[in-house]
């Protein structure tokens, strides 16, 4: 078979690669690299290796998840392990070059850890830094590692054999294989895979269509993003797989116009995919034929909603429709039509490539395998993780996340984004599967991840996401178009000081009645965050609404800024930089804030140096200070005597 | 090329063609920068469709524009990642430095203020993009100093 050619050649190349006796550098530069400045490392680097004459290999990578500490860029000289190296900026990358490449000096000092065989001293090995060692890479086993614009460094590393195998098996082991992985789906419902599958293919007609969901609308999450512009074959793969399994004649990859790097890939894997007859008629000359294309997505969050994807698809506004008929019936044009997440797409040629008892392996009874999550917010160490299922949300956030930034308190973790729900401390010993955090009343959703700490207003947390939901509500069915708006109004009088004492049970009613009379998921999730807040942050809201203060500082409408006078050294670093002019004061004056012109940005606390400490927020009391600029000393005085 | 030709252009691969509605749209408006009411109509046309069907469309995704954007397009991310790191300061901040509210565009055409759902940069929380570029870890007194800088340089 001709692929068995290409495939020999592929493995050939990368040992090539490997073994090359010139310097290699990897460089990631996915989008989250990007915006930590790969770009221009990438620039600066090449000129530097131009200037020294160093012929070395510069390939960029896509992105290893850790996104704290980017751009990151990987050395390996002949016969060494590869080093990773993070932070690396425009800066610092010449002295790099020049200590390393020129000199030998593997400076252990800026190297994060070591890739591969063989130990360099000084530095660790990567894989058992913190945030690493409880991971288990499998779906993004290639991230960071291969070029994601070569096909042949995908097939190269065992891809594309799971659809070989898939072909050679026949349609109805391979479903039967699926089945038996219990792969859900990890779009966020975790219905299990196999079974609508089976739906899709059992359904009668020549004519069917396999989507891929790339519609990736959560705020806080840029899983399928990293997997697509990091191994976008993964996901590809996955999909012929599905396509000869259903009996689908064509395919559509629904990526979000926000992620133009990722639709970039996409684009290009595509093209590939087609240049060595894996796209086609007769693929590898079996009796199957497909193809698929790239639909971009105009910033609708619905979107993601299966019957309002198809819609969108189609060229109609996105909205959903009642089910039955589901997808699987009448879909796509009214045809067969299976739906699955980006990163199912990539278990499922995973779990072919090596066999579902091996996929067994991974996972908790009911929940197999294993997820990707983007963790972000006020947590140490963010980026793009992926552990088994069953995983505790403690060794999540502590073990791998560093726990919360700045030393401050946790506070709670937002899963499943606006459909999903906050956890409060008492729950961090919960495992992280589907049903789990349903009975905590959040979801899995597809694996945002944002932990909040004290800074962090509940109440205020459960408005954004109303306001999200409401405005991304798109108006079909009248439970969510009004409801969420009345839920949203509510809040946002609760956040602005003019709560009402029946407010809360109003917001208990109104997420009861939205949950279970709306037409779809949005609706039906979207009260989600206020009720989880509601259950385990009550207080906070007891607290806008009969004290008329934000505990934790946020609420612009109940907070004030205050110069302490015992503390302001006069220094006018944050009168000049007051945009609203609210601050008076001058050379070693004591400034003060007009409470009636300050429009509490807050610039003057991020500008006060840590040293006066003289600009405090506070809510619901009030600061004692001069009525008009006195002299620095006088103030002093009157503290120490106070 | 008067406006008519460019349209003409611009939606000639799609004519006639299945569900090309949304691809249609986002190419004009990658030509023009926006939608004038011209390309809606044009739009149906070359697709055999109402003008209400397009406008319908048009107005439903939250991408497609009917005024010309700014020359320079400020975008600042709202997803969960940056409200939490405090985006909603810097958003309050520049609108009240352009102005105008988000969605909007200055009178003399230098800025436009979008905040969008979310960029997928959320380590970098928060977020700011002026026209192509990504700026991170943003605070209202650095993204003050940015917009000055494009005030003054071009």
């Amino acid at each position: 078979m001709i692929f068995d050619k290409i495939r020999k050649q592929a493995i050939a190349e990368w040992a090539t690669l490997q073994q090359s006796q010139q310097p290699r550098i990897l460089l990631g530069t996915a989008t989250c690299g990007r915006a930590a400045g790969a770009m221009s490392t990438l620039e600066i680097m090449n000129q530097e290796l131009a200037r020294h004459n160093i012929d070395a290999i510069v390939t960029q990578v896509g992105c290893i998840g850790l996104c704290y500490i980017e751009p990151l860029v990987d050395i390996v000289k002949p016969n060494r392990p590869r080093i990773c190296y993070s932070s690396v900026t425009p800066k610092i990358i010449p002295q790099l070059i020049e200590d390393y490449l020129i000199k030998d000096n593997p400076r252990p000092d800026l190297a994060l850890g070591t890739i591969g065989d063989g130990t360099i001293e000084g530095i660790p090995r990567l894989l058992d830094l913190p945030m690493l060692k409880p991971q288990v890479r499998i779906v993004l086993r290639n991230c960071g590692h291969i070029n994601p614009e070569d096909i042949k460094q995908y097939i190269a590393n065992d891809g594309y054999i799971g659809f070989i195998k898939a072909i050679n098996m026949g349609p109805e082991r391979v479903l039967g294989e699926i089945k038996k992985s219990e792969l859900r789906g990890r779009g966020g419902a975790g219905f299990p895979t196999g079974q609508k599958w089976e739906f899709c293919r059992r359904s009668p007609g020549k004519e069917k269509y396999i989507i891929c969901n790339a519609d990736e609308g959560d705020p806080g999450a840029f899983m399928n993003r990293a997997l697509l512009e990091s191994d976008p074959h993964s996901v590809l793969e996955g999909m012929l797989i599905g396509a000869y399994t259903i009996g689908a004649t064509h395919g559509y990859i629904y990526c979000r116009a926000e992620y133009p790097l990722a639709i970039e890939r996409l684009s290009i894997a595509l093209n590939q995919m087609r240049e060595y007859g894996l796209l086609g008629d007769n693929i590898l000359g079996a009796n199957f034929s497909f193809d698929m294309e790239i639909k971009e997505g105009a910033g609708a969050f619905i979107c993601g909603e299966e019957t309002a994807l198809m819609a969108s698809i189609e060229g109609k506004r996105g909205m959903p429709r009642p089910r039955p008929p589901f997808p699987a019936v009448s879909g796509l044009w009214g045809k067969p039509t299976n739906i699955n997440n980006a990163e199912t797409w990539a278990n499922v040629a995973l779990i072919l490539q090596k066999g579902s008892e091996w996929y067994d392996g991974f996972g908790s009874q009911t929940s197999k395998g294993t997820k990707t999550f983007a963790l972000v917010g006020k947590i140490e160490r963010t980026g793009l993780i992926e552990v088994p299922l069953g995983i505790h949300l403690r060794d999540i956030i502590y073990e791998i996340g560093g726990g919360i930034a700045d030393g401050k308190q946790y506070k709670a973790v937002q899963t499943g984004g606006p459909s999903g729900g906050c956890l409060p401390a008492s729950l961090l010993d919960s495992p992280v599967d589907y049903d789990s955090l349903v009975k905590a009343g959040s979801m899995m959703g597809s694996g945002g991840m944002v932990i909040a700490d004290e800074d962090t207003c509940m109440v205020d947390f459960a408005r954004f996401f109303l306001s999200f939901s409401q405005a991304e509500s798109c108006g079909k069915c009248v439970p969510c178009r009004i409801g969420t708006h009345q839920m949203f109004a509510i809040l946002e009088r609760i956040t602005r000081g003019e709560g009402k004492l029946r407010d809360i049970e109003q917001l208990e009613q109104l997420s009861q009645l939205v949950k279970t009379t709306s037409l779809c998921g949005l609706g039906q999730t979207a009260p989600n965050p206020v009720q989880t807040t509601l259950r385990y942050f009550r207080d906070e809201y007891e607290a806008h609404i009969n004290k008329k203060k934000c505990p934790s500082l946020v609420c612009t409408r109940l907070i004030n800024y205050y110069i302490l006078p015992g503390k302001c050294a006069g220094c006018m670093l944050c009168l000049r930089d007051c945009p609203a002019k609210a601050i008076v004061g001058g050379r070693r004056l004591v400034h003060i804030i007009s409470q009636e012109k300050c429009t509490k940005c807050g610039a003057c606390l991020d500008v006060c140096p840590e040293r006066f400490g003289a600009v405090v927020k506070v809510s619901g009391e009030k600061v004692i200070v001069p009525s008009k600029p006195i002299p620095v000393a006088t103030s002093k005085a009157l503290k120490n005597k106070g | 090329m008067s406006l008519h030709e460019q349209l003409a252009l611009v939606l000639a691969p799609y004519r006639g063609e299945k569900g090309a509605t949304i691809p249609a749209l986002q190419a004009v408006q990658k030509a023009l920068g926006y939608l004038p009411e011209e390309a809606i109509s044009e739009t149906a046309k070359s697709l055999c469709l109402s003008e209400n069907e397009i406008y319908g469309v048009a107005t439903f995704y939250a991408h497609f524009r009917f005024e010309k954007e700014g020359e320079h397009m400020v975008r600042i991310c709202s997803g969960t990642a940056c409200h939490v790191r405090g985006s909603p300061r810097i958003v309050e901040t520049l609108e009240e430095k352009l102005g105008i509210h988000s969605g909007e565009t200055t009178k003399d055409h230098k800025f436009s203020l979008e905040r969008i759902a979310c960029f997928g940069s959320c380590a970098l929380a928060p977020v700011m993009v002026v026209d192509k570029t990504i700026y991170g870890r943003m605070t209202t007194t650095k993204a003050r100093q940015i917009l000055d800088e494009y005030q003054d340089t071009k």
